[in-house]
């Protein structure tokens, strides 16, 4: 999804709190920010060891993340290698607590009488 | 950092709570291993074993405590030698930072049951109390793994629960039996709780 449809997306998650936040929806996403809400700061490699996932995969979807405003990134160098660390944004972790709302939300509606 | 499993399972059709129901626990599974620090050295722990095996073994031959205060002290600047540079080492080759996140908070939980034990050691040694430094050393260090374990994998707090053991042990016991329990725990524990880690744990 181009980052126009993704502001879309976010857009219409903000408009209608009932709706899915798609942004953080998908696994690898999901995972991302879930570790980034336990940790001030994970580098590149850190995620990718956590989430087992190759170097390409992750960026997109860090990517995706970085685009809706949800994480930033921060790119140095330690001596000669370069060094990604990523963090989480207050809107991030709203975005992460309105998801975990939604699924306690959705679990409650079943177990109610 | 162990890799969480990012799909589910099961590829069948599944209730939108189910998938709920899953989601919370993948996102509670996630934030736990996230906050684990792994970089606890397995081959490491069998190295600094035999320091302390070695260190056990001559420091029972030592005619003064002074002595036997020294062959312990000249094994623990060793044991912590070995130990840094191992878990240097597994934290580049997983590519994580040693002082990131679950390391600090390893670090900072390790490291005040340590200085207690250094500063007790001190005191008891001018004290002439050294019979009590062996309870001393088990229950700090155990105290020190197991705390910091908390944002380990879970045989580490398990492996400091039990040098807290021995340090009962050494603290109701007769000291007759504080070079044997000194070597147990940072001797035997250490080899074979090290052993178990680098298997388990990636080296």
């Amino acid at each position: 999804m181009p980052p126009a449809a993704d502001r879309k997306v976010r857009r219409r998650s903000r408009a209608n709190p009932v709706e899915l936040d798609r942004i953080i929806h998908e696994r690898v996403r999901l995972a991302i920010v879930s570790a980034l809400a336990v940790n001030e700061t994970l580098t590149f490699n850190e995620l990718k060891a956590l989430l087992d996932t190759s170097d390409g995969n992750l960026s997109v979807h860090a990517r995706r993340l970085e685009d809706a405003g949800y994480i930033t990134c921060d790119k140095s160098f330690e001596g000669r290698v370069p060094r990604t660390e990523y963090r989480l944004t207050p809107e991030g972790r709203q975005a992460l607590q309105r998801y975990l709302d939604h699924m306690e939300a959705l679990i409650r509606r079943v177990r109610e009488p | 950092m162990r890799p969480v499993r990012l799909e589910p399972s099961d590829s069948e059709p599944i209730a939108l709570h189910q998938r709920a129901i899953n989601d919370l626990r993948y996102i509670r599974e996630t934030m736990e291993r996230a906050g684990e620090f792994t970089a606890v050295p397995g081959w490491g722990g069998v190295g600094m074993g035999t320091i302390g095996v070695v260190a056990a073994y001559t420091a029972a031959r030592q005619g003064d405590a002074e002595r036997w205060l020294a062959v312990w002290l000249g094994a623990a600047v060793l044991a912590i030698a070995v130990a840094t540079w191992s878990m240097a080492r597994k934290a580049r080759r997983a590519g994580i930072a040693l002082l990131g996140g679950p390391g600090r908070k390893f670090a900072l939980s390790f490291l005040p049951p340590v200085v207690a034990g250094a500063v007790l050691t001190i005191a008891l040694y001018r004290a002439g109390m050294v019979d009590w430094l062996a309870a001393v050393w088990l229950l700090l260090y155990g105290a020190a793994v197991a705390t910091a374990g908390t944002f380990s994998v879970r045989i580490v707090p398990v492996m400091g629960l039990c040098f807290m053991v021995l340090g009962i042990a050494a603290l109701f016991g007769p000291a007759s039996w504080n070079d044997w329990l000194l070597a147990a725990g940072f001797g035997g524990f250490q080899i074979g709780f090290g052993v178990a880690i680098a298997r388990r744990h990636g080296g």
